[in-house]
């Protein structure tokens, strides 16, 4: 199963923005809570997200625990050629991961 | 039953009012947080251009809608480099900081934020002349975003 959920445009006029809306599925583990035995759950949020479009960075967001977990955001890219955008983003632990979406523009 | 339901009603609009007074009241100056101070660094925003939309009150702070915009247009420049968000009171200050490397028109961002308690979010944009503009609001937070049940 996919770690996020995107939403693009099926098309977009060329010139301009267009929404893009994704939601990644991640805890955003706030390093503040305790698990059942007491032990306190280190902290795991997503550090860097990065939105690039046909290879250039378009959108970069740095986030902390401050954004709910399964974090969801929508921005707007400015449609200039078809291609595609990938999403990049990398928690405290280390893990990155990455995902995909055609953009038609025309 | 239904009177005394509309007198509810009118009781409960009556306290949203007065609860919105402190807000406005805040307008003037913006809250002291070191980070939000730091990223400032001695420059003064103008309160114009930016826009947050929060609730007024969130009745769970762990996940709490949030709207941000900085009114355009800004061809041909300058345009929106940066957009930061602070907390007042939330353990980690600096909440999230968006960066649009390609010159954009529309500066719009949707997105769910904790808030640890009531409290004044403060949204910075920068701009690529390194121009400020800043926009701040109150929360009420009846249930901080912090504590889970266990």
């Amino acid at each position: 199963m996919p770690n996020a959920r995107i939403t693009v445009p099926d098309r977009v006029p060329r010139g301009l923005p267009f929404e893009v809306r994704i939601q990644i599925r991640h805890p955003m583990e706030t390093g503040y809570r305790t698990d059942d035995m007491g032990k306190s759950i280190p902290r795991n949020v997503i550090r860097a997200f990065t939105c690039r479009y046909n290879g250039d960075p378009v959108f970069v967001a740095k986030l902390s625990s401050g954004i709910a977990a399964n974090p969801y955001l929508r921005f707007f890219v400015l449609a200039r050629a078809s291609g595609e955008l990938t999403f990049e983003w990398i928690d405290d632990a280390g893990t990155r991961e990455s995902e995909r979406v055609a953009v038609n523009v025309g | 039953m239904r009177s005394s339901r509309r007198r509810l009603l009118q009781g409960a609009s009556a306290l949203i009012a007065i609860t919105c007074l402190p807000a406005r009241a805040a307008e003037g100056s913006l809250p002291a947080i070191p980070e939000l101070a730091a990223f400032l660094a001695g420059r003064m925003p103008r309160r114009e251009r930016v826009r947050m939309e929060l609730p007024r009150i969130a009745d769970n702070g762990l996940s709490v809608p949030m709207r941000l915009a900085v009114s355009g247009p800004f061809a041909p420049g300058p345009f929106v480099r940066k957009l930061a968000l602070f907390a007042e009171i939330n353990p980690v200050p600096d909440m999230a900081v968006f960066e649009f490397p390609q010159p954009l028109e529309r500066i719009e961002i949707e997105t769910r934020v904790r808030l640890a308690g009531t409290q004044q979010i403060v949204a910075v944009a920068e701009m690529t002349d390194g121009t400020l503009f800043v926009t701040a609001m109150e929360v009420i937070v009846t249930l901080g975003g912090c504590m889970d049940g266990t």
